[in-house]
């Protein structure tokens, strides 16, 4: 069983986000990649500059045998996108918080309706 | 584990990309016991079994296997089958576990009264050993001499851990390797464990579903429910090398007659994505990348190809559309998402001699 960052907060469909002020950055966790095995493709359908609402789809993770929708775990805009995954989808595997990340959002207020690690555990235990 | 027919059966162990990779250079174990066996006994049983499928068993000798599909009165494909000549007047017919059912009644009811048809599958375990390690695993398992020397497709009777077996020399990864029949019981789970014991050091790996998916895709293996079906002939299917239409009558043989004289109007074809995107089982060929476009043909199969480090898959395409080099389109019916792919020539992979 993996053990989640108590610093993020976290959505049912395994999606985490690290809030810094107005911006959250946003990845899948441990538990996803878990689930998912070796990442192969990363499709981040979004640009900078584009407006996400919280549940709506921005992408997709595939390994070699599944494919997994990524969901905006908050509203607002996309002022970054992790690139570097193009090229290397296997950062989700090897640090999925860190090199892994995914986007950062700008946020108009505090986003609410996020787990906290505790919630997310028993989420995941929850099965 | 997923459940597959009543199975529980594993995707994973160490990864399927890991998993892939031994396989392709040491050697991957296989739990493939969920497979259908059946047991045909009559005094020309082979020729009977011969009047069920499109190719010529006809001519097997004892002890020699052949891969064949068995159709319909339609010419479409009922399954793809192993058939194993024993004897004169006994072959073993290897099929899939989602048509065993299906199998063994068309063979019991098409050979009613003229042989005597068993399913021996709850009784019989099946543990494929594949890659360039596998027969040195056998005769460290104490198989004796002979069986190194079985030419692919043929098998024989031997021994593994003091346990009566037949080995064959077949196999769905596009490695050398065999397939080991054994007893359903506690003397599978010991040949398996002495197996992978032995080959331990040298990176000798068990292997899921997942991975016995991409090795027999990199090969343009049919998969059963995905690349055939009830619905595809062998002659849609790039299979016209099962079907011997001079043998004698068989059942589909008048349907393919026909399909021959008249042509096909789709192929099966390898592609590899030249966007960033894998086709899936499900997804549509179609004639542009706009949002009117036509839906001209299926991906019936599509992966990342491990060895090859490229996005691969099969798919049904019109003839006219079917020559290697030509690029087609793919849209993912779930998300609207369209993306580039080229025919190229197949399989994907072969293994150097």
């Amino acid at each position: 069983m993996a053990s989640f960052p108590a610093e993020l907060k976290y959505t049912k469909d395994h999606e985490w986000a690290r809030i810094d002020g107005n911006r959250v950055k946003v990845g899948i966790t441990q538990h996803a990649v878990d689930q998912l095995g070796d990442i192969t493709l990363v499709n981040l359908d979004t640009k900078v500059g584009a407006k996400l609402e919280v549940g709506k789809a921005f992408g997709t993770v595939e390994s070699v045998k599944a494919v997994s929708d990524l969901y905006a775990p908050v509203s607002g805009t996309v002022v970054e996108i992790n690139k570097s995954l193009d090229a290397n989808p296997e950062f989700i595997n090897e640090s999925p918080y860190e090199k892994g990340w995914m986007l950062v959002i700008e946020v108009a207020s505090a986003p609410d309706g996020l787990l906290d690690v505790g919630a997310y555990n028993a989420h995941v235990e929850a099965g | 584990m997923v459940p597959f027919v009543g199975w529980e059966l594993p995707v994973q162990y160490s990864g399927i990309v890991d998993e892939h990779h031994a396989v392709r250079k040491a050697a991957g174990l296989f739990d493939v016991s969920h497979m259908g066996e059946l047991v045909i006994e009559a005094p020309s049983a082979v020729h009977l079994v011969g009047e069920l499928v499109t190719n010529d068993v006809e001519r097997l000798n004892d002890g020699q296997a052949k891969y064949t599909v068995c159709c319909n009165a339609k010419g479409t494909i009922l399954d793809d089958l192993i058939v194993y000549r024993v004897s004169s007047e006994k072959v073993l017919v290897v099929c899939n576990a989602s048509n065993r059912d299906k199998i063994v009644s068309h063979f019991q009811r098409s050979l009613e009264g003229r042989a005597k048809v068993s399913d021996v599958s709850d009784k019989t375990a099946l543990i494929a050993v594949q890659g360039p390690l596998a027969m040195a695993l056998l005769k460290g398992a104490g198989a004796d001499g002979r069986v190194e020397e079985i030419p692919a497709f043929h098998f024989t009777d031997t021994t593994l851990c003091n346990v009566p077996c037949t080995v064959a020399r077949t196999g769905y990864t596009g490695e050398d390797g065999v397939e080991v029949f054994c007893p359903w019981n506690e003397d599978a789970a010991r040949i398996w464990r002495t197996l992978l014991a032995l080959g331990k050091e040298q990176g000798v790996k068990p292997a899921g579903l997942g991975a016995r998916d991409t090795l027999r895709l990199e090969c343009k293996m049919a998969l059963y429910g995905n690349d055939i079906d009830e619905t595809t002939t062998p002659f849609d299917a790039g299979l016209a090398w099962t079907v011997k239409l001079d043998k004698g009558d068989f059942v589909g043989r008048d349907a393919l007659i026909a399909q021959q004289k008249e042509g096909v109007s789709r192929k099966l074809v390898g592609f590899e994505m030249t966007d960033r995107a894998i086709a899936r089982h499900g997804w549509e060929v179609v004639d542009s990348a706009g949002s009117d476009a036509k839906v001209i043909g299926s991906v019936t199969s599509g992966s990342p190809s491990p060895t090859l480090s490229k996005n691969i898959g099969l798919a049904y395409v019109p003839v006219a559309q079917s020559a290697v080099g030509t690029t087609i389109t793919v849209r993912d019916p779930a998300r609207g998402r369209t993306a580039a792919a080229v025919i190229v020539k197949t399989p994907f992979y072969k293994r150097s001699k």
